[in-house]
């Protein structure tokens, strides 16, 4: 029943799927060395060798733009258009189509990495590029909207996959979320300014850039998720109705919580109040997906013990649930008081990148490379569970050390002394920072190493000889 | 306080946040009980790509803590603002958010104050001025020649500079390049105790107008430089700065002075103490000529008050008056 072979394997097509599948390992590698160049430029900062290019102000747009659009992207790109033909039983609709949103995101990513350490910028976190490439963007997207939801009508299923309800919640969302947010006014070629201002530009900023991880990393990675951790675990999904509850709930909920990235600013009261509200909310709903996929194990804990693949797509489960705990927590004004503006918030957006996004793509990636190339298992097994223990080493590093700066920062900057005055300058707070910026590098450090790894195994298994590459008696036997 | 928005829009909001949360309870009411037709714990018969879903139900503790959260948003809306134009019952309010300017912003806080309003703003002066006032009053009572002397105010002036003037002074308040250094002793406006004070409260606006606004020629500024650093006292090419002398005389005097001591009542620099706000050297003083320079310190008085200024003016004047202490 739970079949790895694919009997309609040769009908699909796999072209773009592999293009992006390989391109994601590539550019995880750039953005996250990127990631790992900032961190050290905090604790040394003459390793912006005094040249404009390569200043921290530059390259941080890199290396989100990079992580988020051509990493994460890139592995959503790669397993819809898999998931979406296997699940409907069809070939993808407009494969030409397919084909250009392949090398149009890829030139969009290219452009990306010449014009921000460049300079320019829109000056909008997440939404840096400026209005020829968001024009692209907006272009290539709505291709890739055709081309998917082109393979649902066309479907030979007669229901809808749930992974293929977050596939398209994300599409749409992301279209909607990135021409809203980028409307501006063109003054130059590389120069525009936002239709909005004040508060309101704000306030769709947010909009757009807190549902940029509501859609992109948290639905589009559920999708994700609703297909390999089954596939994996050789078991089926938990609950359809959870599945239901959540979905709904996570999209409507969702989109609310912008405001509580503008908490104590010139926002209005009741927006930011709103905005807490709906965060909160949101709690119960986010976490229904970390308890279909991990219930979903029921039956093959055991495999945990020999499946490294279901290690990284489990524990980055467990990421997600705790990121979305501390989401909705750091969403109450009265923690976000404390958090606002500090490391922690660093620390936070890194469990959910690291720890839940990354890696579910990691693990994705280790099942779909093999099908992809007609293979039965990946090149080394024992590398991937080298690559899991780097990942998981680093991530944890990582976030405690965000978790323990930020709030020491937190602290610090609220101390005042018997008289009123602050106990603490910025600058002080900022020494004091010092040893987890370092540990924070090293976690970095041990993430890119995982993914270098990965990439070695990539290619031996990619340029590996045809039936040299068995499945494993264990994933057979499912 | 005049509404923030228009009725229309507040009733949109108040629908769409009512259809979302009720929504909400509506699909977890439904997906609590079994209406698939499956038996609980039984797949639903459907198979996509071989993945089948089973019909568990809910979990419990999962419903329970959505309805918690839901509660409680409800709750919060019905006290805090949230739904358009609706106050909320604790009247709560982060600021008094629609003035436009200083006047206007003093008399809404006098206004909220006196209403027991609760704008939490106000009420954290109000709880601060109360709290620390007395310990400033103090302060502003003492002269300021004896507070000087002072050790413990000299330490919370320290703390106010750290967090309010080390930005530019830098945190040993040795200035940089075009913020002065306050602990050389050498004063643009004078460094009399009095004079400090207002120049915090009242703030400065240096400008010297290129080539000083007088009718000197592109050529004339390297001789004019040599000057400057001969009256300064360091080692000069005596030929230009002679050269120089002449083109000073067109004017420059009427600021600086005949003999380049300068003049405190409009902060024109001594160019004769060899301290430099825009620096130095040749090049640099040739280019403060040519385009001349604009300096502001901000005026301090609305943002700390007279009290934390009269605190600070003692910690400012320590910096260059250490020996007195000891």
């Amino acid at each position: 029943m739970m079949n790895h072979s694919q009997p309609k394997g040769a009908d699909y097509n796999y072209t773009v799927v592999r293009q992006f599948a390989l391109t994601t390992v590539l550019w995880g590698i750039v953005g996250m060395s990127v990631g790992v160049l900032i961190a050290a430029q905090l604790i040394w900062p003459q390793l912006n060798f005094d040249t404009p290019w390569l200043t921290y102000s530059r390259l941080r747009p890199l290396h989100t733009n990079a992580v988020i659009f051509a990493f994460g992207t890139s592995a959503l790109f790669a397993s819809s258009y898999y998931i979406v033909q296997r699940t409907c039983q069809t070939r993808l609709f407009a494969p030409r189509l397919a084909a250009f949103t392949f090398w149009g995101w890829q030139a969009i990513i290219i452009a990306a990495v010449i014009t921000l350490p460049l300079g320019y910028t829109q000056g909008k976190e997440y939404a840096e590029l400026e209005w020829p490439i968001d024009i692209a963007i907006a272009i290539v997207w709505i291709s890739y909207a055709t081309v998917f939801f082109g393979t649902i009508i066309k479907r030979t299923t007669s229901h809808i996959y749930v992974a293929n309800w977050f596939f398209g919640a994300f599409i749409i969302t992301v279209a909607v979320l990135h021409i809203v947010n980028s409307m501006a006014v063109p003054l130059t070629l590389w120069k525009s300014y936002s239709l909005y201002s004040g508060a309101v530009d704000a306030m769709v900023q947010w909009w757009y850039g807190h549902n940029a991880v509501g859609f992109l990393l948290t639905a589009g990675f559920l999708g994700m998720m609703y297909y390999f951790v089954p596939k994996q675990a050789g078991r089926p999904i938990y609950s359809y109705r959870l599945s239901i509850v959540h979905f709904w709930a996570l999209i409507a909920l969702y989109i609310w919580a912008g405001p509580h990235h503008l908490h104590y600013t010139a926002l209005p009261d009741w927006t930011q109040s709103l905005g807490m509200v709906m965060s909160l909310i949101l709690f119960a709903p986010s976490w229904g997906g970390m308890i279909n996929g991990i219930m979903t194990l029921s039956g093959a804990w055991h495999k945990l013990r020999t499946d490294p693949i279901l290690r990284f797509l489990v524990v980055s489960l467990s990421f997600y649930g705790m990121s979305t705990f501390e989401g909705p927590m750091m969403a109450i004004k009265t923690v976000n008081a404390l958090s606002h503006y500090t490391d922690w918030t660093i620390g936070h957006v890194h469990s959910g990148a690291l720890g839940w996004v990354a890696m579910i793509t990691i693990g994705s990636l280790y099942h779909l490379i093999p099908v992809l190339f007609n293979h039965g298992r990946m090149y080394s097994t024992s590398l991937i569970n080298v690559h899991f223990w780097l990942a998981t080493i680093g991530t944890v590093l990582y976030i405690v050390s965000m978790w323990i700066s930020g709030v020491m920062q937190g602290l610090m900057w609220r101390a005042v002394n018997a008289d009123g005055t602050l106990t603490y300058s910025f600058v002080e707070s900022l020494e004091a920072s010092y040893p987890f910026y370092f540990v924070r590098f090293i976690g970095g450090c041990f993430f890119l190493t995982g993914m270098l790894i990965m990439a070695y195994n990539v290619i031996r298994t990619v340029n590996a000889p045809q039936d040299s590459l068995p499945a494993l008696a264990e994933a057979k036997a499912v | 306080m005049a509404d923030v928005m228009t009725n229309f829009w507040s009733i949109w909001i108040c629908v769409l946040t009512t259809v979302v949360i009720l929504g909400c309870i509506f699909l977890l009411r439904v997906c609590s009980k079994n209406t698939t037709g499956v038996k609980e714990g039984e797949s639903m018969g459907h198979s996509f790509d071989g993945i089948e879903e089973l019909n568990n139900p809910l979990p419990k503790w999962w419903s329970y803590m959505f309805y918690i959260t839901i509660v409680f948003g409800v709750i919060y809306l019905i006290l805090y603002p949230g739904m358009g134009n609706y106050k909320g019952l604790f009247e709560w309010s982060s600021s008094n958010q629609s003035i436009r300017t200083l006047d206007e912003s003093k008399a809404a806080v006098v206004q909220a104050l006196k209403e027991g309003r609760w704008v939490q703003y106000d009420q954290e002066v109000k709880h601060a001025d109360e709290k620390f006032g007395p310990i400033f009053q103090a302060y502003a009572d003492t002269p300021l020649d004896e507070l000087v002397l002072n050790k413990e105010a000299l330490k919370v002036g320290g703390r106010l500079f750290l967090q309010n003037c080390a930005m530019c002074h830098g945190s040993d308040a040795r200035g940089s390049k075009g913020f002065p250094n306050l602990t050389d002793g050498s004063w643009l406006y004078g460094g009399e105790l009095a004079t400090i004070k207002t120049t915090i409260m009242n703030g400065r606006n240096g400008m010297m107008p290129p080539k000083g606004g007088l009718p000197i020629e592109d050529s004339e500024i390297k001789g004019l430089a040599e000057y400057v650093v001969k009256l300064s006292g360091r080692e000069h090419d005596a030929a230009l700065a002679a050269q120089g002398q002449g083109s000073f005389m067109k004017g420059c005097f009427a600021c600086h002075g005949m003999d380049g001591s300068g003049n405190k009542f409009m902060g024109a620099p001594n160019l004769t103490d060899n301290a430099w706000l825009y620096g130095g050297s040749r090049g640099a003083i040739e280019q403060t000529i040519k385009n001349g320079r604009m300096g502001v310190m901000p005026a301090w008085k609305d943002v700390l008050g007279e009290q934390k200024v009269h605190v600070i003016t003692a910690y400012v004047y320590s910096l260059s008056h250490k020996e007195d202490k000891e």
